[in-house]
């Protein structure tokens, strides 16, 4: 299955690369389990970009580390499928997760010198990943290091192989992580914040970077972000998480034009806009939930201006929007799954609302 | 109060740090700030951005004299902070006040919340007489949108965005004129980031304090200031009122910044694949060792010879606001072009 390569697909016909099903994941504490993933579920196709939403504790991170095999020692996966391009993950072997990560999916984080070795060249790094996955001579690899480092646009290629991580500037870092990242030309790539610790200037060159490799590589990509604004830029589509759950999801134009659920509406509206007069925000009141004490019914409930009864006592599942975008976009895009749709009870009033 | 006489006012200043030599980078003096001149009038809000390492933070640091200026003026009120008597500088320091990006670093986390606010009394004797200490913290923490009975907890029982109300409180309970705000909203979520924006310009409506906030985030500079200073490598390179750099920018390095910065309106541009996008390529040069002549000429796209060899000065040249470069100009810049190292790309 998975030399079903790239190209080949007729549009969304076949299987998406990646599909998440009602995925859930459990971290254990002296209190007992505690769900901080439930009921997630998306798709992502080729040369797409699908975005996470979601502010600090939504669950956007330990989502992304489920589909890389790689939760927190404490945490594990309690339900749900994951396939990548239609092989189940489930029960897969270290041995092959260790092939999967790397050959098919592969991951950035915020914090490139974290996940680079400051005692190694980087050279020696990207090298070893030609070495070790594919068994390229020694100076084989050298060469291909070079050759990447100068496709993710670090100057002087050949000269810098040699430099340790520490010489290097923070983008210039965060460049090496993308082309260790796409050394082995994986199908996948799931960028966690990739450019939250990076000056403005320096995001926008990396977002433009990842945004040339994903078209010359008909990448999937999901990138995991708290700025709204990044993700206006990067994406085509978005999930916002909250409380460990997607509570909207729809194209950007969608989701940014005509937000359908009162979290996401609340946060565009305490985000200063580019029309922006010095109005005071609508701050979204209180502050996401503790975990570990979910309020019963809509786990939004008790910030939303929209809850009534039924919001405090059910919760309301994600739901299909059959509305159209004002631009038509719906379907658009929409190959795979439900494209557009929201976990609130009084989604179409939210609409209608507007963000205004 | 409007128009008033400058509050704080910072002339030619310079700070310097002695750097040792480390691993991999050889030691030197660093000008930090390296000759800035910046007012700020009582009741208006004065944004300083620029990205890490131009000096934004050390100029607040300055001004509340955390370090010393190695060259130039802060002057408080037309008093000069530097030729005071300590007594006095005492006093006028308590008119000064900071609010940090990370009030989990500077809130002692073995204080209550009442015992770090009346710390603040402690060392400002005479301000408010002790008997009143106990109401005065429960006014305080009401004041900022916590309640009374949190005054007895310690720092680490408040979430990121509580906690940077009370550093709020704790820097109003002195009374300040000035609250210098570094980063002060950058690490908090966007729906928490959203109160603390609000409650500042609360404050400013009831008390008439200033602020010079300091931020890399240019949407919120928008939203809070009246004026705007950009600095890059150590100097301010453009400086007018909101309307002037958010809606004229002549500066290349402000229009960089201001097409780099990411907004809500972003995918509307990308439909229809003609968001015109600056992106400036490299780094920024090692405040060590800065570019003779203008500094940002590296990254530059119009750089020329003269850029090289003077440094321009920061003054009106026909745009209306003092722009400190030889060759100013309006948007769109000039498609594809090349000169020296930097770049300008169009997408």
């Amino acid at each position: 299955m998975s030399n079903e390569r790239a190209g080949e697909r007729v549009n969304g016909s076949a299987t998406p690369l990646l599909e998440v099903e009602d995925l859930a994941v459990e971290f254990d504490t002296p209190a007992g389990p505690l769900r901080a993933v439930r009921g997630v579920s998306f798709e992502v196709g080729e040369c797409e970009t699908l975005a996470i939403v979601g502010e600090s504790g939504s669950g956007k991170s330990v989502t992304a580390q489920a589909l890389m095999g790689l939760v927190p020692q404490a945490a594990r996966i309690a339900g749900g499928r994951v396939t990548i391009e239609g092989r189940d993950v489930a029960g897969l072997s270290a041995r092959e997760w260790r092939d999967l990560r790397g050959e098919r999916i592969s991951m950035i984080f915020q914090d490139p010198l974290s996940a680079l070795n400051p005692s190694l060249t980087v050279g020696y790094q990207i090298a070893e990943m030609f070495r070790r996955h594919r068994g390229t001579g020694r100076a084989e690899a050298r060469r291909r290091a070079a050759e990447l480092m100068a496709l993710v646009g670090i100057p002087d290629a050949e000269r810098r192989l040699d430099d340790h991580p520490h010489r290097f500037s923070g983008g210039m870092r965060q460049r090496v992580m993308i082309a260790m990242a796409l050394a082995l030309d994986p199908r996948l790539l799931i960028a966690d914040e990739p450019t939250t610790a990076l000056d403005v200037t320096v995001q926008a060159q990396i977002l433009r970077l990842l945004r040339q490799r994903q078209r010359a590589e008909r990448l999937g990509m999901i990138l995991i972000s708290h700025d709204l604004g990044v993700v206006a830029r990067a994406a085509d589509r978005v999930a916002v998480m909250y409380a460990g759950r997607i509570v909207e999801t729809g194209t950007v134009a969608e989701v940014y034009e005509r937000p359908a659920h009162p979290y996401t509406l609340g946060l565009m509206r305490a985000v200063p806009d580019p029309r922006d007069i010095g109005a005071p925000l609508e701050a979204i009141e209180g502050r996401p939930p503790d975990l570990a004490a979910r309020p019963a019914g809509c786990a939004f409930h008790p910030r939303c201006p929209f809850a009534r009864d039924v919001c405090r006592t059910d919760d309301p599942a994600s739901r299909e929007l059959r509305e159209l975008g004002e631009h038509g976009e719906h379907g658009e895009l929409g190959a795979h799954g439900p494209r557009r749709a929201s976990a609130c009870h009084f989604a179409e009033e939210v609409i209608a609302h507007g963000r205004g | 109060m409007a128009e008033a006489e400058p509050l704080l006012e910072l002339a030619d200043l310079v700070t310097s740090y002695r750097l040792r030599p480390g691993i991999g980078r050889p030691g030197g003096v660093v000008r930090a700030v390296a000759g800035v001149s910046l007012t700020v009038r009582a009741g208006e809000t004065v944004g300083l951005v620029g990205e890490s390492g131009c000096g934004k933070s050390t100029i607040a640091r300055t001004i509340v004299g955390l370090v010393r200026p190695s060259g130039g003026r802060v002057l408080f009120d037309g008093r000069d902070l530097g030729a005071l008597p300590a007594k006095e500088l005492r006093r006028l320091r308590r008119d000064i006040q900071l609010v940090f990006q990370d009030p989990y670093a500077s809130l002692n986390p073995r204080m209550t919340v009442a015992a770090l606010i009346k710390e603040a009394w402690r060392i400002h004797p005479g301000l408010v007489p002790r008997e009143r200490w106990d109401d005065e913290v429960r006014a305080l923490l009401e004041r900022v949108g916590l309640r009374a009975e949190h005054a007895g907890r310690y720092p680490h029982q408040f979430s990121g965005g509580q906690r940077q109300r009370i550093s709020i409180a704790r820097a109003l309970a002195v009374r300040p004129r000035l609250i210098v705000c570094d980063e002060a909203v950058s690490a908090l979520d966007v729906s928490v980031r959203a109160q603390i924006l609000n409650l500042l310009q609360e404050l400013q409506r009831d008390l008439g304090v200033s602020y010079l906030f300091i931020s890399h985030d240019l949407g919120v500079v928008r939203h809070l200031c009246d004026r705007v200073a950009v600095m890059y490598l150590g100097k301010i390179v453009e400086t007018g009122s909101k309307e002037d750099i958010y809606r004229s920018p002549a500066h290349p390095y402000t229009q960089a910044l201001l097409s780099a910065a990411p907004s809500l309106d972003d995918w509307r541009a990308d439909e229809h694949g003609e968001r015109d996008e600056i992106v400036l390529t490299g780094d920024v040069p090692s405040p060590l060792d800065p570019p003779t002549g203008c500094r940002f000429r590296t990254r530059c796209w119009r750089a020329q010879d003269l850029c090289r060899d003077e440094e321009p000065a920061l003054v009106e040249r026909d745009t209306g606001h003092p722009v400190a470069c030889h060759f100013p100009g309006a948007l769109p810049p000039p498609t594809t072009t090349a000169t020296g190292s930097g770049r300008l790309m169009k997408e």
